[in-house]
């Protein structure tokens, strides 16, 4: 197998995440890709440490994954605030950092 | 080695299918459940990378704990579970412009580095090794994330509780 | 030397207690003073055993023989003693190091460097806050924010110990900053009044102008190393022997010393960046006593006498004549005294004294007089906080909290008997009367001045001699003196702001509610009780006594041999002229003719009274002392406006002249050369002109206002598309 075949696919995944947390309009969604970037991260990490036979890389792995968990903890909880302020969970209606 | 490459390609088609469905579907919990194909994908990625012990954990927290509070958090904001035109903003294009902008930035720069280079497993790693690592090496970094985990517990539950 | 060897102690104690004040304050039975009064005594304990150690090192060292050229060539890196046989000892410095961490050989860390100057330090800085701390128990009695109150002036000690002890330019950057923070906390106490909020932001601005200068003279400082030795470093002894080395072009040494200077300008209140110092009158009285005598403005002083050689060499002190130093603590000397002729604010009369003795000793520094500038460090502290304390007392039992001279004391000698006393005697020290502490520092500067080629300074030094007992002498006969004005007639003034224009009447105006509240009767004044008094006459002793330390006449120089680090300079660089009688009696003289003249004019009713209600000249010339040489007005009218201006005028530019000359006059432009009308040439540019300014300044907003969508979304896209470019950039670049 060549390293690069999943270092591709995670950066195809990468760039999916990334013009997902852009262009949709719904917050979950948002977080939804956010999670997809993630998954892409991490498998970069295993690749690297399958090539570098390396136990690291799985740790950080481990890491990545609790963070994501707390994150969508968080992201979660913001949103519900968000949906129970403006009774939406439309991002084009959080727009107060308007200038 | 072939079967390897077989079965990453049949895994690697499903995840981007199931990715652009993430980012492409109509309904909200098609997309959770997309999301679920592209983690379980993952998953099954590090059983052929010989990382079982991260994929098993990807299956449990991922698909067991996230996926659960994604869609709690679908229904608890009453999102559309019907097909909905208005998922998308007006930055889709631009948007795609610049996700495509970066694949190709990160593709040409990965087929750069590593063009030939060959992933060569000879066994799959342990979990004792994990394990191993987790509470030797990397224990300060094991600690400060279980204090994330707490502060980020309390922190939501203060955030969405009603006062 | 278990206390010179753990001198960290000293500053960390008083930390801890800031962190427990904060946090348990509230529920200790006095709110967390007791913390704070204890936790300070401990530091001024451990204090006295560091400059007890320190005296014991100094005496116990072994005179070196004539060898004073084999000497190490390094300010501070061993600290002489004239023997009585002539011969110097050397006594390095006790510095103990930490590294914090290393990167590219740069080595980042903390550590404290003991010697003469910062035993010192830490015994006047402890000292006078142990006092302050005592005396703020009283004076904040009931305050609002009682707790913050002690938990800010115990960080405040603190930041000035850390300062005090730094072995490293970096750490003492730290403890400069903090102190700055801590001076913007406390005068900013009353917060909610607008005056005082604006006063805390204008001392913590008008600083961090000249904490700009500090900054690029501690990066410069350590090129400066890096340029003598090879490698550079933060560490003072390594500064001081590399500015000393010679290895090093002038020039760079002089725009070191410069940056630094700008620093001890912005911090010492030196002209023209002493205007926040009397509006950090605003605070707490104690405070303005810790600000002015211990901390905060003498950290300035306390800089300079640091990194004395990179001054020495950089603005070529040992030639006479005139370098920046000199002139500035000079000009300082003579605005801060004539400023302090007119403020009818008690504080702020003692607030323009305080820069004026700055002045001094900047000056001292600046003509090479490294011992007479930092022994007059020492005695200022101790009468300066004897007097702020002093006016403090006067306003909180004698004027129902006002600092208004004019409108609410007089007489107050017969009331304040304790206060009067020890108020004169700090007055006649400050203004150097034989043989109280301020005599000894000050003639001590002014001899060296002429002894060392800056005769112009030491006549400098004179006129503000006189100045400065005349003042003082105004401001004892309007508050102790006369009939008392504060009266009955306003039983509670302070509480209406508008009948007092001065800041201070507003902010002490809490304590005049809480103390009417508390004690109930405020109709008398009278004596303040023993929690003030006794820090009082504590400092009027050290006023009397301190002085004796260094007289010279009297063969006592204990101040040079303990403190001075002297071994290191080229044989002329701290110039000690012997004591001259005659330069003392005029001096003395001088200061008494002061006396004199404002006593004939306060008391005799002599000379031109009113002087300035009817010449017109007068007017104009006490409108400008009132109006502080108009620098508020420049710096707040010309210079920040001035700033704001461009860079709006800029925009306009831009607009007008690429947007309109570029867009509307190539299609206006040809219709003009059809009519090719004079008039209509003239009115298309003037009028084009003003309508363009106008539009262009909406257009120019407008099209800014584009990019600011409020969207998240669309500026996470923007910064993937500029990650996206970066990396591309770097690949193509690699």
């Amino acid at each position: 197998m060549l390293l690069n075949q999943f270092l591709l696919l995670g950066a195809f995944l990468f760039a999916t995440g990334v013009y997902g947390v852009m262009a949709r309009r719904n917050s979950v969604l948002v977080l939804m890709s956010v999670e997809l970037m993630l998954a892409a991260v991490n498998i970069n990490l295993v690749a690297f440490a399958a090539y570098q036979n390396n136990v690291a890389g799985q740790v950080f792995a481990l890491f990545v994954l609790t963070i994501a968990a707390a994150e969508v903890g968080v992201g979660l909880a913001i949103v519900l605030l968000i949906y129970r302020n403006l009774r939406s969970s439309d991002l084009d209606d959080v727009d107060v950092l308007k200038g | 080695m072939i079967a390897q490459n077989v079965a990453f390609g049949i895994l690697a088609a499903a995840m981007v299918v199931a990715a652009l469905g993430v980012v492409r579907t109509n309904n909200v919990v098609h997309a959770a459940l997309y999301l679920v194909v592209v983690l379980a994908g993952g998953a099954a990625q590090f059983i052929l990378l010989g990382q079982e012990f991260v994929a098993w954990v990807q299956v449990l927290v991922y698909i067991g704990a996230v996926i659960v509070l994604f869609l709690f958090g679908i229904m608890l904001t009453r999102a559309p579970m019907h097909p909905d035109e208005s998922l998308d903003n007006d930055l889709k294009w631009p948007a795609a412009v610049t996700a495509l902008f970066l694949a190709g930035v990160l593709g040409s720069l990965l087929i750069d580095a590593f063009h030939r280079t060959k992933i060569d497993i000879r066994q799959p790693i342990r979990t004792a090794a994990v394990t191993n690592a987790v509470f030797r090496t990397y224990i300060i970094p094991f600690e400060v994330v279980g204090v994330l985990l707490l502060a980020a517990l309390v922190g939501a539950v203060v955030l969405a509780r009603k006062d | 030397m278990f206390f010179l060897d753990h001198a960290w102690l000293v500053p960390l104690i008083p930390a801890v207690s800031f962190v427990a004040i904060l946090f348990f304050g509230k529920r200790l039975p006095r709110n967390g003073a007791e913390l704070g009064v204890v936790s300070v005594g401990a530091s001024f304990v451990l204090s006295c055993g560091a400059l007890i150690g320190w005296v014991q090192r100094v005496n116990d060292a072994k005179p070196a023989g004539s060898a004073l050229g084999g000497m190490v060539h390094a300010f501070g890196q061993s600290v002489g003693r004239l023997g009585a046989e002539g011969h110097v000892a050397a006594v390095s410095p006790v510095v103990h190091h930490l590294t914090w961490w290393r990167s590219g050989g740069i080595e980042f860390g903390a550590g404290t460097q003991i010697d003469g100057l910062a035993v010192m330090m830490m015994f006047v800085v402890t000292l006078i806050s142990f006092l302050v701390h005592v005396y703020s128990t009283e004076y904040m009695h009931g305050d609002r924010r009682f707790t913050y109150f002690f938990a800010a002036l115990s960080l405040f000690t603190a930041s000035m110990l850390l300062l005090v002890v730094a072995d490293n330019t970096l750490q003492l950057l730290v403890g400069w900053e903090l102190v700055g923070l801590c001076s913007f906390m406390l005068i900013g106490h009353w917060w909610e009044e607008k005056p005082n909020s604006d006063a805390a932001l204008k001392a913590f601005l008008t600083t961090r102008t000249g904490d700009v200068g500090l900054t690029i003279g501690v990066i410069m400082t350590f090129f400066l190393v890096q340029r003598a030795t090879g490698s550079g470093s933060f560490n003072i002894l390594a500064v001081n022997s590399a500015a000393l080395s010679g290895h090093v072009g002038h020039s760079f040494v002089f725009w070191c010393a410069l940056a630094l200077f700008i620093g001890i300008i912005g911090k010492s209140g030196q002209f023209p960046l002493h205007t926040w110092l009397p509006d950090a009158m605003a605070g707490p009285t104690p405070v303005s006593a810790l600000i002015h005598a211990a901390t905060m403005v003498v950290a300035g002083v306390y800089l300079g006498a640091r990194l004395f050689p990179v001054f020495w060499t950089g603005f070529n002190i040992h030639d006479g004549g005139v370098n920046p130093m000199a002139l500035i603590g000079g000009i300082t000397i003579i605005i801060g005294a004539a400023l302090a002729f007119v403020q009818d604010d008690i504080k702020k009369v003692l607030a323009y004294s305080t820069i004026s003795q700055l002045g001094y000793m900047v000056m001292g520094l600046g003509v090479g007089a490294w011992t007479a500038a930092v022994f007059h460090l020492f005695t200022h502290a101790f009468f300066k906080a004897n007097l702020f304390l002093g006016a403090g007392s006067v306003s909180h039992s004698g004027a129902h909290h006002s600092f208004d001279m004019k409108k609410d004391m007089g007489g107050l000698r017969k009331y304040m008997p304790i206060t009067f006393a020890t108020f004169l005697i700090g007055s006649l020290a400050l203004a150097g009367i034989f043989p109280l502490a301020g005599f000894w520092s000050k003639d001590e500067i002014l001899v060296t001045a002429n002894a060392a080629n800056y005769k112009f300074f030491f006549y400098v030094g004179l006129v503000g001699a006189f100045m400065t007992a005349a003042y003082m002498t105004r401001c004892i006969y309007l508050t102790f003196f006369g009939e008392y004005r504060g009266g009955h007639a306003h039983a509670a003034p302070e509480l209406d702001g508008t009948a007092h224009g001065a800041v201070e009447d507003v902010a002490d105006a809490h304590l005049a509610e809480v103390a009417e509240a508390a004690h109930g009767h405020h109709d008398e004044p009278h004596e303040s009780n023993g929690l003030i008094t006794v820090p009082l006459i504590v400092l009027t002793v050290f006023s009397v006594l301190a002085g004796f330390i260094n007289a010279a006449p009297f063969h006592i120089e204990k101040f040079r041999d303990w403190f001075e680090p002297r071994v290191a300079f080229p044989v002329s660089t701290i110039v000690h002229p012997a004591f001259s009688w005659p330069k003392a009696i005029i001096s003395v003289a001088i200061a008494l003719a002061g006396f004199a003249v404002a006593y004939a004019y306060y008391w005799l009713g002599l000379g031109p009274q009113r002087l300035a209600e009817r010449n017109p000249l007068a007017r104009a010339g006490k409108m400008f002392l009132v109006k502080k040489y108009y620098l508020d007005d420049l710096y707040e009218k010309v210079i920040v406006a001035g700033i704001k201006g461009p860079i709006a005028n800029a925009v306009y530019w831009v607009n007008q002249h690429i947007i309109d000359n570029v867009l509307n006059y190539t299609g206006r432009g040809a219709k003009a050369l059809g009519e090719m009308t004079y008039e209509y040439i003239d009115q298309g540019v003037i009028d084009g002109a003003v309508n363009g300014l106008a539009a262009g300044t909406g257009e120019a907003g407008g099209a800014a206002r584009q990019l600011q969508t409020g969207r998240l979304q669309f500026y996470a896209l923007l910064l993937v598309l500029a990650v996206g470019l970066f990396s591309l950039a770097l690949w193509i670049a690699s």
